[in-house]
């Protein structure tokens, strides 16, 4: 492992194979196409054994060789290794035969699979120089960005669209960032993004600095993996915005395959969006290799990218692997937020709501046969979400401290009881 | 005159200027006029069909021209272009 890069041996551009050195940048030069990291397999072959990952602290750097920095992490040092629960209830409810669901709603420290991705770009950002970093997000990264910045010092301008979810912003200020509410949706704040990171000298996490945040997904899977007894599970559904994750989640399971830590085996990937900002699924339902893009109009506000990134990998590795994509409505998501809950006591946000409704859709139309096994990767937690549950979940009843009182709310529920 | 925002990974190409002042006219002659300035720019932007790469998003007055009338959007004084590569953000 050399000093100056690690397991890493250059960017790469996926779609010319042109090579530039490990630095702070995102696409090529010649056609635009996206950078992403090139490892030196062989040499991390020789390093990573099933063995030597069980010795390690259960975080998501037990795969560090796998991950894109040169030397040891320095930010989000405690990040992933989150439940992967054994989902019996919620299976019998969606009617197939097993199912888990891999629960990054308790990651640490707030409660998303973001904390992977900025734990990765904050240390790389950190061996690269930086003292400023940034980001546009729809809630969950600018929560992570924030978060990390302030455990290591770092100084944070986070991007949001104005009309986010108030859990979502409050969970970004409290960490004495620079929050910069932009009146528009998503796609709008990324644009912007874009052009600041062209001005300013810093390490936006998702655009000067993607090539390495989005590496950190793969932890996802690699836990994923290890978790379900070393092999990779036959359905993956994983929800869809940019539809980086996805992507990374397949090229974990490559990876592990490709190192031996897993045996060769078939895998699906399927992807999971809202039926109001779908752009990547109505083109996987239409058979197309490309997408068109949206304006978003939906509740799950953490997937409202109608231009999504990685839209176009996102299909080919459905493709590929033989997945399926679906959408649902915003009570859909609602309904399957609730079932999620009911079923296994997990409070996802939005977009778990979304990840349960797709793969209901999923197996009752076959695409995941009733007979298999499939693990649902939920993303973020419902606690930053409630304005979505709200006047959806009931209402308490308020009574006086009285026994009677509370009699009087028994006799309707379980009169017999109250007879005795 | 019209404003184009050049990102950073084009910025070679142009003399290492972050804006680059255009003629009225459409995006499709905007862009036939920064690759006569600045030779190379139409191979970085366009295919070797002449449509936009998937790999570059073009906004004009901030909003995708996807959404208006791709490369036959007008382009008229004071407007604002800007260039930007679609693998970011999510």
């Amino acid at each position: 492992m050399s000093d100056k890069q690690g397991f890493m041996k250059a960017l790469k551009c996926r779609e010319c194979g042109r090579e530039v050195p490990l630095t702070a940048t995102h696409v090529c030069e010649f056609d635009f196409g996206p950078l992403e990291v090139a490892y030196d397999y062989e040499l991390i072959k020789k390093s990573l054994t099933r063995e030597v990952i069980c010795s390690r602290p259960q975080t998501m750097w037990r795969y560090r060789e796998l991950l894109p920095i040169a030397g040891e992490p320095t930010v989000g040092r405690q990040v992933g290794y989150t439940p992967l629960v054994k989902a019996d209830r919620l299976a019998k409810a969606l009617g197939i035969r097993e199912l888990w669901v891999k629960n990054d709603a308790v990651n640490y420290p707030t409660l998303s699979f973001k904390d992977r991705v900025v734990s990765v770009a904050l240390s790389r950002s950190v061996e690269l120089g930086f003292k400023t970093v940034a980001c546009a997000s729809t809630g969950n990264l600018a929560n992570s960005v924030a978060a990390n910045a302030a455990a290591a010092g770092l100084d944070a301008y986070v991007f949001i669209p104005s009309d986010l979810e108030l859990g979502k912003v409050v969970n970004s200020l409290v960490y004495g960032a620079n929050v910069i509410s932009i009146k528009g949706h998503y796609d709008e704040v990324n644009r912007l993004c874009a052009e600041i990171a062209g001005k300013y000298g810093w390490a936006f996490v998702n655009v000067n600095m993607r090539p390495y945040y989005a590496e950190g997904s793969k932890s996802m899977g690699f836990e994923i993996a290890e978790q379900s007894g070393w092999r990779v599970p036959e359905h993956t559904v994983v929800p869809m915005a940019s539809g980086s994750l996805l992507t990374k989640i397949h090229k974990a399971y490559q990876e592990f395959t490709k190192l031996g830590l897993v045996p060769a085996s078939k895998w699906k990937v399927h992807g999971a969006q809202a039926t109001g900002c779908s752009p990547i699924s109505v083109a996987q339902k239409a058979g197309l290799d490309f997408f068109k893009p949206v304006k978003p109009n939906t509740i799950a506000k953490s997937l409202a990218i109608g231009t999504p990134a990685d839209g176009f990998y996102a299909l080919k590795v459905m493709k590929e692997t033989g997945g399926h994509s679906d959408d649902v409505s915003d009570d859909e998501i609602r309904d399957g937020i609730r079932l999620l809950a009911e079923t296994e006591g997990i409070f996802a946000e939005t977009a778990g709501g979304v990840t349960v409704g797709v793969a209901k859709k999923l197996i009752a139309s076959g695409k995941i046969p009733a007979g298999s096994s499939a693990v649902l990767c939920i993303t973020g937690n419902g606690l930053k979400t409630l304005e979505a549950m709200a006047g959806h979940v009931g209402s308490t009843r308020e009574i006086r401290p009285s026994l009677r009182e509370f009699e009087a709310v028994m006799a309707q529920d379980k009169p017999e009881l109250v007879a005795r | 005159m019209i404003s184009v925002t050049i990102p950073p990974t084009l910025r070679r190409f142009c003399g290492d200027q972050a804006t680059v002042d255009v003629s009225p006219g459409t995006v499709a002659t905007a862009v036939g006029e920064l690759h006569d300035r600045f030779n190379g720019i139409r191979d970085r932007l366009l295919d070797t069909g002449g449509s936009i790469r998937g790999s570059v998003l073009i906004f004009v007055n901030q909003e995708d021209i996807r959404f208006l009338q791709g490369q036959e959007t007008p382009l008229k004084e004071g407007d604002e272009v800007s260039i930007i590569p679609a693998f970011a953000g999510g």
